[in-house]
């Protein structure tokens, strides 16, 4: 079998912070009521972290839920596990009106690191990136420049960024804008 | 510049964020209504200036409808409420009767 790719080879840039094509991750979508409870333990029982609650990224050892809308959160895990995952989710859920769908090859996923995230992520999205207006582990859903986007703050020096992998060249262009040397405006 | 918050995800959602859906709180007339009730459904709407209750949708965020009623000249935002309602929540109303007294608005006011 071929071996699975991320769209940018893991491309990587160094600048105001560094920037690297991670992945490919496992991504699973999963809409439904989000308090029914077979639906809380298809998503936790996989992931082994707690149901996020309204916006919020639940992480631990690379797999995660990500709060996404009122009927939707995205579960994170290792590419490998995907399938296995996905069939023991849909396994958890049958008789629930549910959804389960692998999207992970639709996705491309970055990470920032440095001491100028929030400030590389700000000019690129009108979302408030202060930290009053996206706290540490909180998911923001927004665009950047004219792709939608997502990301969330591991501290304040690393970011997960996600989006389409059909735009992935183009939000690692506007990251390595974002990012350049010299283009420092010391806003946080 | 607009913002207005979501009322599903709770996020202070830029302009740019949002996709507008037109005019709120209209009744559908579909087959079976008179060919009046059906053209109004169809093509009439109000293009106020002032008082406005519009749908919006949090595109680029939680994918969710919501509604708003806004000021279309000094663009102040009332509040936002769930897609869900018929009409105009109370305290909406009275949020604009604050600034607009005697206000009115198609059947509401
Ligand atoms: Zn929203």
């Amino acid at each position: 079998m071929s071996e699975p790719v991320s769209p940018l080879m893991n491309a990587r840039y160094e600048g105001l912070v560094t920037i690297e094509e991670i992945g490919p991750m496992g991504m699973i979508t999963l809409r439904g009521d989000l308090a029914a409870t077979d639906l809380r333990r298809a998503a936790t029982a996989p992931t082994g972290v707690e149901m996020p609650q309204m916006r919020e990224a639940s992480t631990a050892d690379g797999k995660g839920i990500l709060w996404m809308s009122p009927d939707e959160v995205l579960v994170l895990c290792a590419y490998a596990d995907v399938p296995g995952t996905v069939q023991s989710m849909t396994d958890a859920l049958v008789g629930t009106h549910a959804l389960v769908a692998n999207v992970s090859d639709a996705r491309a996923v970055f990470r920032l690191t440095g001491a100028n995230v929030r400030e590389v992520l700000a000019k690129l999205s009108p979302a408030d990136l202060s930290p009053e207006g996206l706290p540490l582990g909180e998911v923001k859903r927004t665009r950047m420049a004219q792709v939608p986007a997502a990301f969330w703050l591991e501290s304040e020096e690393e970011a997960t960024v996600i989006c389409f992998r059909s735009v992935a060249d183009y939000v690692m262009g506007l990251l390595k804008t974002a990012a350049h040397p010299a283009s420092a405006v010391g806003f946080f | 510049m607009l913002t207005l918050l979501c009322p599903c995800c709770g996020v202070q959602a830029d302009e740019t964020e949002l996709a507008p859906g037109g005019e709120a709180h209209l009744k559908r007339y579909g087959p079976g209504s008179t060919d009046d009730d059906f053209e109004g459904y169809l093509f009439m709407r109000e293009n106020p200036r002032g008082v406005h209750f519009e749908r919006w949708r949090h595109a680029n965020g939680c994918g969710k409808w919501f509604l708003a009623a806004r000021d279309t000249v000094t663009l102040e935002v009332y509040g936002t409420y769930s897609a869900q309602t018929t009409e105009p929540p109370e305290h909406i109303k009275e949020a604009i009767t604050a600034k607009h007294p005697g206000w009115s608005w198609r059947e509401f006011a």
